[in-house]
């Protein structure tokens, strides 16, 4: 052996070049053309032990600032959450992480019920028909939905508010291009979408209306009057929505959404950079055959046990090809396992109170600001706002490093107008003394 | 099922205190926003929710529990240290928000994979962007049509796919705005060139090609191939699904591959995750790199890393943030551990166990390509087939004996295949057991074929009903059930 990943010995491959009848491994290559054969070592750097190579990425690890280094209000998407102990514990069992989509039902019963577990759980929260197994992002299922309502409606524009996070728009806009849809960007009023303006821009050519809730700014939008204008044209109702605050807030499914999407990162997975995250998508019962990705499905052995498989594939693109309702494959499975796991921890109070502490903590944190004096921005929040500040965000964001804190969004990046304006989170993690310590930091920057 | 072991005011959580006044939340919030009823999450202790889920593993197959031959998906051993490292703090807690000098570690780590990359496929730039293989694919296909169209070419609309290929392709094609046109593989298993030379022309945007192909076949002609399609002016698209096979062998880039995308998950030992997280890097040529995805990472003179939103051809953003971090992070530490002999190693040795399988078992099984295969190769069932027992009671017999079938009935143009891939980490021990257990399994389906068809025997549920899961589909718990069950 030279590699411990690699178990053949040299009297292993000596049996083996016999049985197959040649004198070396380089006789099965030689159907690759001479000319572009690759000869000699790949230039990259060399092997390494396994400790020196822990010790390694250790270092650069630590290069990085994190919410455990410092104390952070930053969201705007991706946020620090609580994440119960048993969740890593559970994903971490290598039935589930080294198996892959269970395509043989025997053995995988374990991988196909604890996604149909996550499908109930997501219905439930967004109070939608039909879930899917996951997908790979919110922003990804979000656009999908677009180019899934254009195939439905057979019109080929979308309208979607400025309220949704800026990258899910920078996305759509990435699916929509290839299929010739049309994005149209309807403006806010405050920290809400226009509705007037929301109204202005649907028409009969609209396939969809997009809009999230709560919004990117952490405005609770008024879906009761959005869901009209959606579809007094006959255009499908999408909503973006964080499912934390489902477990609160009216779900969307409650005022007629057609399609809900969003991201499972706030119950049980980690910030990391970015990603792996976890997209969930719903839709109503009349439109589950048009869903992208895989679906589980509840049926019963030749006994009549119960089993679970997987089913309507014939969406998929391994049995459909180029017919298919989308092109993904590979989806999220092992991070809506540990969503799955965090929202069976929580359960049906905990996930409930844990909402609930965002409101009240950002609430708290907006009233200390107010009566501080800051300028902060209308709107009733989950758990992000927006503040003005007297200078510009990113100054004070390396400012506030110094002091212990990763400050929150540069909202001057999305929209010139809101040069010097912050948008600052405020989970159930935030501790009083954090909340208060930051406000008094952010009096020196009081616009 | 979780919502069944449910009992009102249990619970495994244990949250902050609240420590600040409490509102009312009706003051905060419009009532007409405020949720009626509670959704039906389960209430559970921490130990009941451990066994559920501890429950469930044990009816889970793993590459840890034992051999996982599924062709096509590269189900290798999933190294410990991978998962280490993707869970250090710095690396798990890092927002992908944060300014530049605060990320110096993760920016570092894409830099550097990014840099790995372009040296295994022979690529010019790599963005590390694309969430999956398939996402990789349309990423990759949007560049190609940027290109075109940058050109003032707009008649290309069609990409060839060749009739073996993976569902994701043609798929693709289409969601990224072609049609998707089939090209025909000839008796040898290979793309038809002359079937090819009579598709391609000014409506040829690209072709997309797996090499070797899922028949775990090297298509040998690709220097005629590349040449009929650069001469039509199309663009050649690696789908690096197999490139496990030829890691230092032959680069895509080499072979005159445009572009390509490689799935972590698998020659990278991602982890499959039970169908993911994958991670679906993409490589290109330098032609094509102005119009990558955005944003791209890039290396400043002082040594430090930089996100560089400005690029002005970008196609746009196909994924939030940086892409699957937390799975090409853990693919990076696969290729620092096995370094550049130790990939090359791979390649040889999973073509090694993939050959010496196919020749154990084509005494007894039709072999419908003879030429040595690469890291996967494709078996029949049909002599079986005539004595009444078909590849699919096969592969359900295959899981009495501990094994993960392999993939079956694909690809397409081979009838009721069985497509191997042993992957290089397997002992000898391993394979000789397997291919025992299949030359088994055909006899039994000559002497005995009931044990075959009835199979499979040991598993914790029989056949499922697939029809009636599709014709009246149950796509959630139900509440009723409760009632029902107890």
């Amino acid at each position: 052996m030279s590699h411990r990943y690699l178990p053949l010995t040299e009297k292993d491959k000596k049996e083996m070049l016999d049985t197959i009848g040649i004198e070396s491994i380089s006789e099965l290559f030689e159907d690759i053309p001479e000319s572009v054969r690759f000869k000699g070592e790949l230039n990259l750097k060399e092997r390494k032990s396994e400790t020196s190579l822990l010790r390694e990425l250790a270092n650069i690890s630590n290069k990085n600032i994190t919410s455990e280094t410092h104390v952070s209000f930053l969201g705007a998407g991706v946020y620090d959450h609580y994440i119960p102990t048993v969740v890593d514990h559970v994903i971490s069992r290598s039935e589930f992480y080294t198996a892959y989509t269970p395509y043989q039902p025997e053995i995988s019963q374990g991988e196909l019920q604890a996604i149909f577990e996550f499908q109930t759980l997501i219905s439930e929260l967004t109070a939608m028909d039909v879930a899917n197994s996951s997908m790979y992002d919110g922003p990804t299922a979000f656009a999908e939905a677009a180019t899934m309502a254009a195939g439905q409606t057979r019109k080929k524009k979308v309208v979607v508010s400025k309220g949704v996070h800026y990258q899910a728009i920078e996305v759509l806009k990435s699916y929509c291009k290839a299929q010739g849809i049309e994005v149209v960007e309807v403006e806010l009023d405050g920290t809400y979408t226009d509705l007037e303006k929301l109204d202005a821009a649907s028409d009969e050519d609209t396939a969809a209306v997009m809009v999230q809730y709560p919004n990117f700014f952490g405005s609770i939008e008024n879906l009761e009057e959005m869901e009209k204008i959606a579809h007094k044209h006959k255009g499908l109702f999408v909503v973006n929505s964080n499912p934390l605050a489902l477990s609160l807030l009216t779900p969307p499914g409650e005022f007629g959404a057609d399609i809900v999407t969003g991201d499972t990162q706030v119950f049980g997975i980690p910030t990391q950079f970015g990603g792996p995250h976890c997209g969930y998508f719903t839709a109503t019962k009349k439109l589950m055959r048009k869903m992208p990705g895989r679906l589980v499905g509840q049926t019963q052995d030749d006994e009549g046990n119960r089993g679970f498989v997987l089913t309507l594939q014939a969406r998929e693109q391994h049995i459909r090809r180029d017919k298919a309702t989308s092109n993904i494959c590979s989806n999220q499975a092992l991070n809506a396992l540990g969503s799955s796991v965090a929202m069976s921890a929580l359960g049906k109070n905990g996930a409930v109170e844990m909402a609930e502490q965002n409101i009240q903590k950002t609430y708290y944190m907006k009233k200390q600001m107010q009566d501080a004096g800051f300028t902060v921005l209308e709107g009733q929040s989950f758990n992000e706002f927006a503040v003005k500040l007297s200078k510009d965000v990113d100054e004070i964001n390396d400012e506030l490093l110094e002091h212990g804190y990763i400050g929150g969004y540069n909202l001057g990046k999305v929209d010139s107008e809101l040069a010097n304006h912050m948008l600052i989170a405020v989970t159930e993690l935030r501790t009083k003394e954090e909340i208060d310590g930051f406000v008094e930091r952010l009096g020196e920057y009081n616009a | 099922m979780i919502f069944e072991r449910s009992t009102e005011d249990r619970f495994a959580y244990s949250l902050p205190d609240l420590e600040v006044e409490k509102q009312d939340i009706s003051e905060i919030i419009d009532s007409k926003f405020i949720r009626k009823t509670k959704a039906e999450l389960p209430e559970i202790s921490e130990l009941d929710l451990m066994r559920h889920y501890t429950e469930l593993s044990n009816k889970n197959h793993g590459v840890d529990s034992g051999f996982y031959p599924l062709g096509s998906c590269t189900m290798k051993y999933n190294p410990k240290i991978n998962e280490k490292v993707a869970r250090m703090p710095g690396f798990a807690l890092s927002h992908p928000l944060q300014s530049d000098k605060t990320i110096q570690g993760s920016l570092e780590i894409t830099y550097d994979m990014q840099e790995h990359l372009k040296e295994i496929t022979g690529m010019d730039e790599i963005t590390l962007q694309p969430a999956a293989g398939a996402q990789g694919e349309w990423t990759a296909l949007m560049m190609i049509k940027a290109f075109h169209e940058d050109n003032g070419d707009f008649k290309r609309t069609k990409v060839i796919v060749p009739d073996s290929a993976h569902g994701t392709n043609p798929a693709s094609a289409v969601v990224a705005g072609f049609e998707a046109v089939t090209v025909k593989s000839n008796d040898r298993g290979l793309v038809d060139i002359d079937h090819l030379k009579s598709l391609v022309g000014d409506d040829t945007a690209a072709i997309m090609l797996t090499n070797p192909n899922t028949l775990g076949l090297f298509e040998e002609d690709i220097l005629e191939i590349r040449d009929i399609v650069h001469e039509a002016g199309g663009k050649l698209y690696y789908d690096g699904a197999n490139l496990n096979a030829i890691m230092a062998k032959v680069r895509p880039g080499d072979m005159g591959f445009d572009a390509v995308h490689l799935n972590l998950h698998k020659t990278f030992t991602g982890p499959h995750g039970g169908g993911g997280p994958g991670s679906g890097p993409i490589g290109v040529k330098s032609e094509l790199a102005k119009y990558l995805p955005k944003p791209i990472i890039v290396k400043n003179d002082d040594g430090s890393y930089k996100v560089e939103h400005d690029v002005p051809k970008s196609i746009g953003r196909v994924k939030p943030f940086f892409g699957n971090f937390g799975i090409y992070l853990r693919a990076y530490t696969y290729i620092r551990t096995m370094g550049p002999d130790g990939l090359k190693e791979v390649s040889e040795i999973a073509v090694l166990n993939a050959n010496y399988m196919m020749r154990r078992l084509e005494g007894t099984f039709e072999l419908p390509y003879k030429q040595h295969c690469k890291h996967e190769f494709v078996i029949s069932g049909s002599r079986q087939k005539k004595m009444g027992v078909r590849t699919l009671d096969m592969a359900k017999r295959l899981l009495d004996f501990g094994y993960h079938p392999p993939t079956i009935y694909f690809p397409l143009n081979v009838e009721e295949c069985m497509m191997i891939e042993p992957t290089e980490t397997e002992s000898k021990e391993t394979l000789d057991g397997f291919v025992d257990t299949l030359l088994a399994i055909s006899k039994e389906a000559e002497e005995n074929p009931d044990i075959v068809l009835e199979a499979p025997h040991t598993t914790v549920i029989g056949r499922l009903d697939e029809t009636q899961a599709a014709r009246k589909p149950v796509l959630r718990f139900q509440r009723e059930d409760i009632v029902e069950e107890k």
